[in-house]
């Protein structure tokens, strides 16, 4: 990913812990036999997770993709492919909490630019950066699908929309405190519901299905 | 069969074939960068555009199957405009550094950027700029100038087998790569060289030598295996710049094997460059004649029976022939050619040859490999059983220790007594062999020179004629030589005549005194300390362990200095053009032999070469006809006994030098510690 920048740092070997294994050998029995390969992503998906720490977020060491490699019979490089093809594989390490703001037109239309400022204020560090604690990296993305409620930062797992540098700046205290932060649309609306109000589908439905 | 119009000629094509194959065959031609051939269909390069009538936009022809009815028009106003347009992209990021790169005046895209490129950039914007990769000694890269067709990473997968060049990162941050700082492990890798449609991937030993146009270019042979692939060399003045591969479709496809393509600057050091004598046990700077006169002092009354010949690996047929003729003359019967000792060539020539042919690889539905590792014997030739597994139609079991041969195979284990089950059926692969219509067995050359090779070869022999390996029109018994030379030598009878002794015999007589004088012709790969008190005549071009033990040397000339004919391990006649002249005072091997045959009083009845060949032709009639295999019939060979060795061992340990040229060259020895690792055997070959 062309945000991350800096070393990467030699982690000598990786193995799934038993309880990551059996997930993995859970999704290696969805496909026929010979096409274990299939499997990749979602082995590369559980190793990440399973490198996320107290200090760090998950990422892709070497190792990690060569054991896949290994563990799915399929040649190493065709694995390094698919994890820096998608920006969802980290192949350095991030910080606890990757908050990853979107700038495409829409989100940057409806203000991602003060989003971006507002991160940087309270993380104390640039996009692409991650900061000296290891509790943040910033960098930006590419359209995450969440435009109507623009503009949004995704942060590991979760999506914080309908964001401005207030609500911003409180996701990433709260971060900071360990506490979890309400997900979703920051000024109250329900997932993607017009944020006046509804303005049809406004009494319940008659008839079948009611 | 479907019809298509091709602009307004119309044709009618295979199904299956691609739009791209149809306007070719129609005679247009249409430009490309990621389609090839020989690989799989990519279509990621979008300069094969062609517009189609009732389609909304153009199409990308390589990757379009024709289809009934279809109107291609490839030279319209819609395609033009296309072809432009993905020109103007591909030349975004492109540097356009052509006179500091080395494809300049022979790159894909310089040639097509005439035709499409428009004389000035629109763009405003910085190109980016991409971080080379190392990918070994041979590979030189420049990837800021790669246009992303991805040919190089579906040869490493598709054909060589060394899945280790992928694309990373997408978009503008894809960059073609291994991903891990390692050379490439492949044999072929020279071969992404040719592939590579810009200056990305150059030869690293040729970087910044030459321009195309300065180069002589001469058609030959390679002999640095026994496959005997057709090559181009290109010299300048008295150098030779670079190795090419030519097309033949039935030997080494388009294909060139590294050590073919890279070795050539070993023939320009350990030059023998003049005669040497031996004085007061040094080798001292002679002139011809002297060397000549210490020769015929000390054959003077010597009697033939004392006198024997072996001839190298890399002998071309005419200095062979000739070598005989002196040596019968001699009154001489003790010649080799096979200075490993390998088992063939008593008996049917069937008993030596790849009776199937190097294309037949591509008809066998199973083929049993015994002792053999084409990967390290003959690199093109394994190509070839990869495409044939690749194609899921060949079952492939070795009889020899398990190495990655590229493809996946049934291991038999090293044991050779499997051979014998196999052949009397009590072997599960017997019936794999029975049952498949056109069965092969590959045996090595390393399995025929051990001390039971005999056996071997009738073990082998007795599963091709127990397993139905002989058919109408198919023989499918093949032995895989590794020396260029092979074939022909024993092709031409240079093998012991009545009461003669083998190169074992020889080295023996030599020991005990017996055989007084040995002529070894490039004969580099025998145990010199063996050769006793003999007076040793050495008639080569390198400085190898041959001359290091010779008491005359007479400078001969290496295969790109000198006319000659080598017949390949099919059987195939192929000539050598001479592309440099010999080094110093060298000269062509047959003349050598012609002058030396005058000095001792038995003057050979040839002055050119065109004589020798005549005079060869008539003695060994297939030798005429170049460029065609002659078959030979299934006659007898191999003495049926007892293989009492142990398990088959692989011939070949390091690949890069298994000749002399190979151990002179820098490349190769380059290779050796980048590629294969410190602590590899100098030596190429076993004995």
């Amino acid at each position: 990913m062309s945000t991350q920048t800096g070393a990467i740092p030699e982690v000598a070997s990786f193995v799934f812990t038993p309880d990551y294994l059996a997930q993995a050998q859970a999704v290696i029995a969805k496909y026929p036999a010979g096409r274990q390969a299939s499997a990749v992503m979602p082995l590369l998906d559980l190793a990440q997770r399973q490198m996320a720490s107290d200090k760090s977020g998950g990422w892709l060491p070497r190792v990690a993709m060569d054991y896949i490699a290994d563990m799915l019979d399929m040649p190493a490089i065709r694995v390094y492919e698919v994890a820096t093809f998608y920006t969802m594989y980290k192949t350095r390490p991030v910080g606890k909490h990757h908050v990853e703001i979107c700038t495409n037109l829409p989100c940057w239309l409806r203000g991602s630019d003060k989003i971006v400022a507002a991160c940087e204020k309270a993380t104390g560090i640039k996009l692409g950066e991650t900061s000296a604690d290891g509790m943040f990296t910033l960098s930006h993305a590419e359209c995450l699908g969440a435009c109507v409620n623009a503009p949004m930062i995704q942060i590991g797992d979760d999506y914080f929309e309908d964001l401005d540098e207030t609500s911003t700046a409180s996701i990433l205290s709260e971060l900071k405190l360990g506490n979890k932060p309400k997900t979703g649309s920051q000024i109250g609306r329900k997932t993607c519901e017009p944020a006046s109000g509804l303005t049809s589908l406004t009494e319940p439905t008659k008839g079948r299905g009611a | 069969m479907p019809k298509i119009t091709i602009d307004d000629i119309e044709l009618e094509v295979e199904p299956g074939l691609t739009v791209l194959q149809a306007c070719e065959l129609a005679g247009k031609e249409v430009p490309r960068f990621c389609y090839h051939e020989r690989l799989s269909v990519a279509g990621n390069c979008r300069m094969c555009l062609v517009e189609m009538e009732k389609a909304p936009k153009p199409i990308a022809s390589c990757a379009m199957p024709v289809g009934e009815g279809m109107k291609i028009k490839t030279d319209s106003e819609m395609v033009k405009k296309a072809r432009h347009g993905v020109m103007e992209f591909l030349l975004i990021n492109h540097p356009l550094d052509c006179p500091i790169c080395d494809q300049g005046g022979e790159c894909d895209l310089q040639d097509q950027a005439m035709g499409y490129g428009f004389d000035r950039s629109r763009y405003l914007e910085m190109k980016r700029a991409v971080d080379d990769k190392y990918l070994g000694p041979l590979v030189k890269t420049e990837m800021t100038r790669c246009i992303h067709c991805t040919r190089c990473v579906r040869f490493a997968t598709e054909v060589a087998g060394v899945p280790e060049l992928g694309a990373t990162g997408r978009g503008e941050t894809m960059e073609i790569t291994t991903y891990v700082e390692k050379a490439l492990s492949s044999e072929l890798s020279g071969n992404i060289i040719d592939l590579c449609p810009v200056g990305a991937l150059t030869s690293k030993p040729y970087a910044f030598v030459a321009r195309p146009w300065e180069l002589k270019k001469t058609e030959s042979i390679d002999v640095t295996d026994a496959l005997g692939s057709n090559i181009r060399i290109d010299a300048r003045g008295p150098e030779i710049l670079r190795v090419l591969p030519r097309v033949n479709e039935d030997v080494n496809e388009e294909w060139l094997s590294d050590k073919a393509r890279f070795s050539y600057d070993g023939l320009l050091r350990q030059r023998l460059d003049k005669p040497y004598v031996r004085r007061d046990g040094k080798l001292r700077p002679a002139t011809w004649e002297e060397a000549f006169a210490a020769i015929v002092a000390r054959l003077a009354n010597v009697s033939g029976n004392k006198i024997a010949a072996i001839a190298g690996d890399l002998a071309d047929c005419e200095s062979m022939f000739a070598l005989k003729s002196l040596m019968t003359s001699l009154g001489s019967t003790n010649i080799d050619c096979r200075q490993d000792g390998a088992a063939v060539g008593e008996g049917s020539r069937s008993g030596y040859l790849f009776n199937s042919g190097v294309a037949g690889i591509e008809q066998a539905d199973a083929i049993l490999l015994v002792g053999t590792n084409p990967r390290t014997e003959a690199a093109v030739l394994n190509a070839r059983i990869r495409k044939r597994f690749l194609s899921g139609k060949a079952k492939i079991a070795v009889i020899g220790p398990d190495a990655d041969f590229t493809y996946k195979y049934q291991s038999l284990g090293a044991n050779p007594p499997v051979l014998s089950d196999i052949a009397s059926g009590s072997h599960a692969f017997a019936e794999t062999l029975k049952k498949a219509s056109k069965p092969m067995i590959i045996v090595g050359s390393g399995a025929l020179a051990r001390a039971d090779g005999a056996a071997v070869l009738a073990a082998a022999r007795a599963v091709a004629d127990s397993c139905g390996l002989i058919k109408d029109g198919w023989n499918g018994f093949n032995v895989l030589q590794r020396a260029a030379s092979r074939v022909g030598g024993l092709d031409l009878g240079f093998i012991p005549g009545a009461g003669g002794k083998g190169t074992k015999a020889i080295l023996d007589g030599a020991s005990s005194g017996e055989i007084e004088v040995v002529y070894l012709l490039g004969a580099d790969e025998i145990d010199t300390k063996r050769l006793g008190k003999a007076f040793v005549i050495y008639q080569g071009h390198h400085g190898d362990a041959g001359a290091a033990r010779a008491d005359v040397i007479l400078p001969g000339a290496a295969y790109t200095e000198k006319d000659g004919t080598y017949v390949n391990t099919e059987g195939r006649v192929q000539r050598a053009l001479r592309a440099v002249f010999p080094v110093g005072d060298a000269r062509d091997d047959w003349a050598i032999l012609r002058a030396l045959s005058e000095r001792l009083g038995k003057k050979l009845p040839f002055d050119t070469i065109e004589a020798v060949q005549t005079l060869m032709a008539k003695a060994v009639p297939h030798l005429g006809n170049v460029d065609e295999t002659t078959p030979a019939s299934w006659g007898a060979f191999g003495t049926a006994g007892t293989i009492t060795g142990g398990d088959f061992t692989y011939p070949v340990d390091n690949y890069y030098m298994t000749d002399a040229i190979g151990r002179a060259s820098i490349t190769m020895a380059k290779c050796i510690t980048e590629i294969l690792g410190q602590g590899t055997p100098r030596t190429g070959t076993h004995g």
